[in-house]
C-alpha cells in the first residue's frame, strides 16, 4: 500500500530521565487497523505512547500523524488533531463526577454532538449512566477503566490509543474491554493502537503487532503470526496462556 | 445586645473583604499547590490604583457615586489582573519544574518588590480619599447604644455575595471551571485532553487578582485611606482565613474569612483591640496543630 499511514514513527529515540527508553523505533499504524504493541514491563511501551504527546518528547526521529510531523507540537495541541489516549493507570479526575469526566473529554468537540456521544458511551457502559452523578474516585477499578475509555471516545478521535486497558481488571471486565475494542474498530472504523501485557488477548484482537524489547522493535507481524511465533510464545504467552485458557 | 449586633455587622464586613482575598490564595493553591505570597500585595496595588482612579474621576467632575465606583472597579480589575498575570509569568512559570521551595522564595521576592515599587513611585505616606458614601441606616437603639449599618457595609457585603455566587457558578458549572479543576487534579491528563495548562494557570492568577482588586476598591471606599504596607497584614490574615477554611476550598476561604473577621471585630470590642492580631494568628496556630486540612478542606490522603 502506498497510502500515508495514520501514524508513523521513524527512528524515534526518547529519554525518560536518565533512561534511554526508546532506541530508534520504527512503527506505523494504517487507517482502520488495530495494532498492538507488546513487551515486558519497562520495555518502553508507555513511553512510546506518551512520546506521541511529547511527554517525554522524542529526542531524535520523527512522529507523523496523517502525514504531518507532530514531533514538536505542544502536548495540548495533539489531542485536538483527533488523537485520544486512555492512559496507563486510567487517570480519571477523581473529584469530578462521571458526567464531568466525560465533559472533559469533549472539551474541544462540537457541543452539538454531546448528547449523542454521551448516549453512545452510556449504551456501551450502562453502569456509567447509573453512576453519572457520582464522584469518579468512588468507582471501582473496572468502572474507572470504562470511564477512561468513555472520556477518550467523547472527542470522536480518529486514532485511539489504549495503554494497558486490562491491567488490574477482573476477567469479566477484561473480556468486555476487548469486545469494545473490536466493536469500535469494526463498527465505527476507529484506528486503534493498543499497548498490552496481556499478549494473548491483544494479539487475538489485533490485525498487526510489534514486540518491543529494551526500547527497540524486535519483531513485527500480523496478530496470528506473532501468536504462532516461538519467541513470542516463550516470552509473553507461556503461563499467561494457561491463566486465560 | 446593641453592641453585639454592631460588632456582628462590622465583623461580617471585614470578613467579606478577607474572604475575597482568601479566594485568590485558595484558587492559586488549588491549581499549583503553592501559596502565592505576593497576593496580599496584589490587593495593595489594587487599593492604590483605586485611589488614583477615584481621585482622577473626582478631578474630572464625575461625582455620581455608583458610576464612579463602577468605573473604578472596571479599571482596577483590569490593571490588577495584568499584575496577577505578570506575577505568574515572572515569578512562577519559569520555576514550574523547580523544587517547591524555589517558587515560594520568588513569591516573597515578588511581594517585597511590589511593596517597594509602590513606596518608591507613590511615596510612603498614607493616601486618603474623600468619604464617598457617608451615612447609612440606624437600625435600632438598645440601652442607649444605636446600631448602624453603613452604606459602604451594605455595598461590601452584597458585592461579596454576588461575586461568591458568580464564582461558584463559574467553577462548578462552566467549561472553564471544569478545566480549572482538572488542572488541580492532574495537569498531565488535562494537557492530554487538549487543554492548555499554562493558560489555565494564568487565568487563575488573573481571576484571583481580580477578586483582590474588588477587595482593594471596597477597602479604599470603606476606610478612605491606604498605603503601600496594607498588603502584608491583610494578605497574611486572608491566608489564615484560607487555611482555616481549608486551603483549596472556595466555600472554605469565604467561611474562614468571615470567622477571622468576626474574631477580630469581637475581640477588639470586648477584649482588647491591641491584641486582635494575636487572636487571629493564634487561630492559625491552633488550626495548623489540630486540623491542618481546615474546616472544609479535604485530608491529604486519597484513594488511588
Amino acid at each position: 500500500m502506498t497510502t500515508t499511514p495514520m501514524l508513523q514513527y521513524s527512528g524515534v529515540h526518547a529519554h525518560y530521565g536518565a533512561i534511554h527508553a526508546l532506541r530508534g523505533v520504527d512503527l506505523n499504524v494504517q487507517k482502520g487497523e488495530i495494532v498492538t504493541l507488546i513487551g515486558a514491563n519497562g520495555a518502553g511501551k508507555s513511553t512510546l505512547m506518551m512520546s506521541l504527546f511529547g511527554k517525554p518528547a522524542a529526542s531524535a526521529g520523527k512522529i507523523a500523524f496523517q502525514g504531518n510531523d507532530i514531533t514538536r507540537v505542544p502536548t495540548h495541541d495533539i489531542s485536538r488533531q483527533g488523537i485520544a489516549l486512555v492512559p496507563e493507570g486510567r487517570r480519571i479526575f477523581p473529584r469530578m463526577t462521571v458526567l464531568e469526566n466525560l465533559q472533559m473529554g469533549s472539551t474541544f468537540a462540537d457541543p452539538a454532538h454531546f448528547d449523542a456521544d454521551t448516549r453512545r458511551v452510556f449504551d456501551m457502559f450502562p453502569i456509567l449512566e447509573q453512576r453519572q452523578l457520582q464522584r469518579a474516585g468512588t468507582l471501582s477499578g473496572g468502572e474507572q477503566q470504562m470511564l477512561a475509555i468513555g472520556r477518550a471516545l467523547m472527542g470522536r478521535p480518529q486514532l485511539l490509543l489504549l495503554d494497558e486497558p486490562s491491567l488490574g481488571l477482573a476477567p469479566l471486565y477484561i473480556k468486555q474491554v476487548f469486545r469494545i475494542i473490536r466493536e469500535l474498530n469494526e463498527r465505527d472504523g476507529m484506528t486503534i493502537l493498543l499497548v498490552e501485557q496481556n499478549a494473548h488477548h491483544a494479539l487475538n484482537v489485533a490485525h498487526r503487532g510489534y514486540v518491543l524489547q529494551h526500547g527497540e522493535i524486535v519483531l513485527t507481524g500480523t496478530g496470528k503470526e506473532l501468536l504462532a511465533s516461538p519467541e513470542v510464545r516463550a516470552a509473553y504467552l507461556e503461563g499467561s496462556a494457561q491463566a486465560h485458557g | 445586645m446593641g453592641q453585639f449586633i454592631q460588632q456582628l455587622i462590622n465583623g461580617l464586613t471585614l470578613g467579606a473583604v478577607y474572604g475575597l482575598i482568601a479566594l485568590g490564595y485558595t484558587m492559586v493553591y488549588g491549581i499549583i499547590g503553592m501559596i502565592n505570597f505576593a497576593h496580599g500585595d496584589i490587593y495593595m496595588v489594587a487599593a492604590i490604583i483605586a485611589v488614583t482612579v477615584l481621585t482622577l474621576l473626582g478631578a474630572l467632575g464625575i461625582s455620581a457615586v455608583p458610576l464612579a465606583i463602577l468605573i473604578t472597579l472596571a479599571v482596577v480589575i483590569f490593571f490588577t489582573a495584568i499584575y496577577g498575570w505578570s506575577v505568574e509569568r515572572v515569578a512562577y512559570r519559569p520555576l514550574r519544574k523547580a523544587s517547591r521551595l524555589a517558587p515560594l522564595i520568588s513569591a516573597i521576592g515578588m511581594s517585597i518588590f511590589l511593596q517597594n515599587m509602590v513606596q518608591l513611585t507613590q511615596g510612603a505616606r498614607v493616601k486618603p480619599i474623600h468619604a464617598m458614601m457617608p451615612g447609612g441606616f440606624e437600625l435600632f437603639t438598645h440601652d442607649g447604644f444605636s446600631v448602624h449599618l453603613a452604606y459602604t457595609q451594605i455595598m461590601i457585603i452584597s458585592v461579596t455575595i454576588i461575586l461568591l455566587a458568580v464564582f461558584s457558578y463559574l467553577i462548578t458549572r462552566t467549561s472553564f471551571g471544569r478545566q480549572q479543576r482538572a488542572c488541580e487534579q492532574d495537569q498531565t491528563m488535562t494537557a492530554l485532553l487538549g487543554i492548555n495548562v499554562d493558560r489555565t494557570i494564568s487565568y487563575t492568577f488573573m481571576l484571583g487578582a481580580a477578586l483582590a482588586a474588588v477587595a482593594g476598591v471596597m477597602v479604599t471606599v470603606y476606610y478612605g485611606v491606604v498605603d503601600f504596607s496594607i498588603g502584608f497584614v491583610a494578605g497574611i490574615k486572608a491566608f489564615t482565613a484560607a487555611v482555616l477554611g481549608g486551603i483549596g476550598s472556595l466555600p472554605g476561604a469565604m467561611l474562614g474569612g468571615l470567622i477571622i473577621g468576626m474574631i477580630e471585630s469581637f475581640w477588639s470590642a470586648y477584649l482588647s483591640p491591641e491584641y486582635k492580631d494575636v487572636a487571629t494568628f493564634g487561630i492559625l496556630i491552633l488550626v495548623l496543630m489540630f486540623r491542618p486540612s481546615g474546616l472544609l478542606g479535604r485530608p491529604e490522603v486519597e484513594k488511588v
